[in-house]
């Protein structure tokens, strides 16, 4: 049971080769390029629903952050189908790796601080203090408020592996629960309904998406807009 | 006359190396293998063909359903209960492992 247990999270392996390269490109397979006006039922239903999230996730920005939109909505695409993907049985969830949400958290966010330090520096300095603090605890609060900007790619990064291999970790122990306990009828309904309930808040691992980039979105939306 | 209609009758038989793979008679198999580009832009050929045969027989029609994309997704799951056959193996239900 000790080894077992974190095995869907070791990296894939196939004849002594990672394989972690081609499964996190499988999801591109998954996205064809529209080339007619009207497409096929999937690219057509694609089409639809990246309208719909780019609308909802731009929309608060000015001109000058919405050339970000790009890079948002690949992100917010690329978590989401990966996280999906990772809910079918036996496979293998890239974002469950906190080497990867690191790589993708750190440069995001340097980038927009780096933005906002070059293009208003005065303001991006001025953020460090909230507005109407007492004179005397103005040193305190410009530490903590460095130390709570230092730790925003880590809290990103953290937030979507601990989500995620939590996530994996409970169904893999409360579905192995519910087959030990077969034998003893009584408890089998409730647990199988737990597993249920469980795995349809966990199909809300779509929600963590939203949440990575809306953070990600705060943090740009206050360096370019104020 | 029937020169004539012999270079017709040659002009027939396909070279074996564009044969397709069921046209090859099964002794000539081993050398139809070897004859195949395993360049690595051969090879992406392959996978973009095959790529492209599927999408366009099952996807990129009028009115595709939901077993073009579950056929992947079928696919796809049961390429990683291969590659994780090893570790699952432990856990079936046996007296002896």
């Amino acid at each position: 049971m000790n080894e077992n247990l974190f095995t869907p999270f070791t990296i894939p392996m196939m004849l002594g080769i990672p394989i972690t390269t081609l499964i996190i490109m499988f999801p591109t397979m998954l996205f064809p390029t529209p080339n007619q006006l009207i497409n096929n039922r999937m690219i057509t239903i694609q089409q639809w629903l990246t309208k719909l999230t780019s609308k909802q996730l731009m929309n608060t920005h000015n001109p000058k952050g919405q050339t970000w939109s790009l890079m948002f909505i690949s992100l917010f695409l690329f978590i989401t189908f990966t996280n999906l993907l990772g809910m079918l049985p036996h496979s293998f969830t890239p974002t469950a790796q906190l080497s990867m949400n690191l790589g993708m958290a750190i440069p995001l966010w340097a980038g927009t601080v780096v933005m906002g330090f070059r293009n208003k520096t005065k303001i991006s300095l001025a953020h460090l203090l909230p507005l109407g603090t007492p004179t005397f605890l103005i040193p305190m609060l410009v530490m903590i408020e460095t130390i709570s900007l230092f730790i925003q790619p880590l809290a990103l990064a953290v937030r979507l592996t601990a989500n995620i291999t939590a996530g994996h970790l409970l169904l893999h122990l409360i579905g192995s629960a519910t087959l030990a306990l077969v034998n003893i009828s009584l408890f089998t309904a409730l647990i199988t309904f737990t597993i249920l309930t469980l795995l349809t808040i966990l199909e809300f691992a779509v929600a963590l998406i939203q949440a990575y980039v809306f953070t990600l979105l705060v943090s740009l939306y206050l360096q370019d807009n104020t | 006359m029937a020169s004539i209609v012999c270079v017709f009758l040659h002009s027939f038989s396909v070279p074996l190396k564009d044969k397709k793979l069921l046209e090859v008679k099964l002794g000539e198999l081993p050398s139809w293998i070897l004859m195949r580009d395993f360049t690595p832009k051969g090879i992406a050929g392959a996978f973009q063909r095959g790529y492209y045969r599927y999408y366009n027989k099952y996807i990129n029609v009028k009115k595709g359903s939901i077993a073009g994309l579950s056929m992947v997704l079928a696919a796809y799951m049961l390429f990683n209960y291969c590659r994780s056959y090893k570790e699952l193996k432990h856990e079936r239900l046996r007296k002896y492992h």
